[in-house]
């Protein structure tokens, strides 16, 4: 076929690029969806210990995206050895699957949050994020007062976790769902998924802890830094043999 | 190479062009100063002043999107618009629904910029608009294929121009990015919230497909297209090889939708995805530099044109850096190379190469060849081209320089170890040896931007001008009949 055909053809032009720009898309993404090796398994003692997040902490994950937080923090660490050194084990597959959308970011003008969970404590984080200079001179990120003054915004969590479960996040509404949870992660966790004590949860959670220190009100302080000291906490590499997620690599 | 743009008002449509143009250097003017006002939060963090709206975090995306689709965006619709009735040698189809992608795509850009300050935001790279204005884009840009594909079959040639081909690959592709990157659930129909459809390795897969993607349709395929007919129209030259712009088209087209993996190395994306995206990124390398070569080479035997024409000098280097930063992406696409420079500012300064370099520099020239046909009179000022040209030129050389010793230092400080094997340097040593490049780099984009003020001044005098002509003419004419009758 002489190249003059598709020249003088709109049609053809239009149904040959088609062809060409769609093959790249096909051949890597959809694979992902189906070979099973691309998320690892991790279980401990049967149950997933890897889990969707709570009502609080997904809030703090919404205000990380809102104040553009991935735009200078990656979450995910690569398997070098100074990064093991800076940040720990490197991130599996399976930690992000319940972010959506995943936050591994592309630069790091500040360090990987991948795995900050539980290394600061609540009142340094909200020191940090008050007021960044006043812990590490150095730093150059911005300050965010307002966190603390604003009260978080929840009365829609129940919306935003029906989202999260449209699109594949196991939040159970039924009794079915319910159980399915508890064989999954077990009770405790499977209590946090329900959607109708979502609210209850989060209050709990955020008095329990009381991470910005004062429990008058749940601020976005207080989700925020929820979300950060879960971080990178939920699979306890201790537990798995050396070597086990490097098979599926 | 006169044209007579007074009947061609008539036969083209030529005021959609103009509105797109005026609104390319709105955008870029404010897109750029966005930039550099960022650059400076860097360099000097006390610019955040408390104030959540221009924090670093929400201005990041406000500047990207307003240099990439409001001033890239709109500069590639005038041009196409342009280039497509005149290749075509027929009047654009559908002139209201011109209008409509004029507007859908303004609100979009503007509406944009305004909800990421207010904490609005898919928190995608690139695609941080929220749903509706998603679906906003989706109807601007299925109206403006219309447009083309419509115009295009009402062409009075048999042949279709090579730059149309490049330009309707752009705009089949990016419609194909932005619907399966933006798959999302909203919180509720009246929240601009969402959620992502993917999550995780999936999502991270579809970001970076849309998102290099972007780069290679919107910022590389669509600006070839404008390269096709602008270097050879304002060299007066063809094309130099019809062979290459073929191969260079489908090898392009082809090679591009396979690299987005390239930003995923070292991560929790499987091996074999990452390793075919590097392979297919060195493939990639040949196309570039064959359509560099094809573009470059129009200039063959008028050489002596770089001297006495400064729109050549814009297209020329834009082509020069394209060629640069094409050979140092497939080099940063090795797995070794980008296990130092991902996460660094190196990758920021490559994309500068190509968005100052190539992108903005093609544009600028492209403008200035079309901003005197558009209304039929000369530059204002032939001296601030020159001027112009230097500022914006040396701009880029500062940016990207700094941004070199930024990414490798940063990155080669983070992997070095002490002779007891602990870690050599702290995290936040390297953010203080990132102060002086940051100020650099200000500086160089600051100098950018006075370049498109300087320009946006004398488009707008160059108008003023037209007009006043027009007047006059008008005034001449008048008199001469009253003085028939």
């Amino acid at each position: 076929m002489k190249h003059e055909s598709i020249e003088t053809n709109s049609g053809l032009l239009i149904v040959l690029t088609l062809i060409v720009i769609s093959i790249g898309g096909l051949v890597e993404i959809v694979p992902l969806y189906f070979i099973d090796d691309t998320i690892e398994t991790v279980k401990v003692a049967d149950k997933d210990t890897i889990r969707p997040y709570t009502p609080l902490e997904l809030r703090g994950r919404d205000i990380y995206q809102r104040e553009g937080c991935y735009l200078c923090h990656s979450q995910m660490i690569r398997p070098f050895r100074d990064e093991a050194l800076r940040y720990g084990h490197y991130s599996l597959a399976a930690e992000s699957q319940y972010d959506h959308p995943f936050q591994w970011g592309s630069k790091r003008t500040g360090p990987d949050l991948a795995r900050v969970g539980g290394k600061y404590s609540n009142e340094w984080h909200v020191q940090h994020l008050r007021e960044p200079r006043s812990v590490v001179p150095e730093s150059i990120m911005p300050n965010y007062p307002w966190l603390l003054e604003n009260k978080l915004a929840y009365k829609d969590i129940r919306s935003r976790m029906r989202a999260l479960k449209m699109v594949g996040v196991p939040y159970s509404e039924t009794q079915a769902e319910y159980e399915a949870n508890i064989e999954r992660f077990g009770q405790e966790v499977a209590d946090m998924l329900d959607v109708e004590q979502a609210e209850t949860n989060l209050l709990t959670q955020a008095n329990r802890a009381n991470y910005d220190g004062n429990n008058s009100h749940v601020t976005e302080m207080d989700a925020l830094v929820a979300y950060l000291q879960m971080l990178g906490t939920l699979v306890d590499f201790t537990k798995f043999d050396e070597g086990y997620f490097a098979q599926f690599r | 190479m006169a044209v007579s743009t007074g009947l061609g008002g008539e036969q083209y449509d030529y005021d959609i062009v103009r509105k797109f143009t005026i609104m390319a250097l709105v955008w870029g003017v404010l897109g750029m100063f966005a930039g550099v006002y960022i650059a400076s939060e860097l360099a000097w963090p006390m610019l955040n002043f408390d104030i959540p709206e221009i924090t670093f975090g929400r201005l990041r995306p406000v500047h990207t999107t307003l240099v990439i689709f409001g001033f890239g965006g709109s500069a590639l619709f005038a041009t196409s618009y342009y280039v497509v009735q005149r290749t075509c040698q027929t009047r654009l189809w559908n002139s209201g629904l011109a209008r409509f992608t004029f507007w859908g795509w303004q609100i979009a850009v503007g509406s944009a910029a305004l909800s990421y300050m207010l904490g609005y935001t898919q928190a995608r790279e690139y695609a941080e608009m929220v749903w509706p204005i998603d679906i906003l884009i989706a109807v601007t840009w299925v109206a403006y294929l219309l447009i083309y594909v419509q115009t295009l079959r009402q062409r009075s040639q048999p042949h279709i121009y090579v730059a149309n081909w490049f330009f309707l690959a752009f705009i089949l592709a990016t419609a194909l990015l932005h619907i399966f990157n933006n798959m999302a659930v909203p919180v509720s129909m009246f929240s601009l919230e969402s959620y992502s459809l993917h999550s995780g390795v999936q999502d991270a897969m579809t970001q970076w497909w849309y998102g290099h993607n972007a780069v290679g349709f919107f910022l590389t395929a669509a600006f070839l297209g404008m390269m096709y007919y602008f270097v050879p129209k304002q060299v007066g030259r063809p094309v130099y090889s019809y062979r290459l712009s073929i191969i260079h088209f489908w090898a392009l087209i082809f090679l591009y939708m396979w690299v987005g993996a390239h930003h995923l190395h070292w991560t929790a994306l499987p091996d074999w995805t990452s390793t075919l995206a590097a392979t297919f990124s060195i493939l990639l390398l040949l196309p570039s530099w064959g359509g560099m070569i094809n573009g470059i080479m129009t200039l063959s035997g008028a050489w002596d044109k770089l001297r006495t024409d400064p729109v050549i000098r814009f297209l020329i280097v834009s082509l020069s850096f394209y060629g640069m930063s094409t050979f140092e992406g497939p080099l940063m696409s090795l797995k070794s190379v980008n296990a130092l420079s991902h996460y660094t500012d190196w990758t920021i300064g490559h994309v500068h190469s190509g968005a100052l370099g190539w992108v903005a520099m093609i544009s600028f020239g492209s403008i200035y060849h079309l901003v005197p046909r558009l209304w039929n009179t000369k530059m204002y000022s032939l001296k601030a081209i020159y001027l112009h040209f230097w500022l914006a030129t040396i701009g880029i050389v500062l940016y990207i320089s700094a941004m070199w010793v930024a990414g490798i230092g940063q990155g080669m400080m983070l992997r070095g170890f002490d002779q007891f094997g602990n870690l050599a340097y702290t995290f936040i040593e390297t953010v203080s040896f990132l102060h002086k490049p940051y100020f650099v780099r200000a500086v160089g984009g600051a100098l950018f931007v006075m370049g498109i003020m300087i320009m946006a001044w004398n488009v707008f005098m160059t108008v003023r001008q037209s007009k006043r002509e027009e007047a006059e003419l008008e005034a001449k004419i008048a008199a001469k009949m009253a003085q028939a009758s």
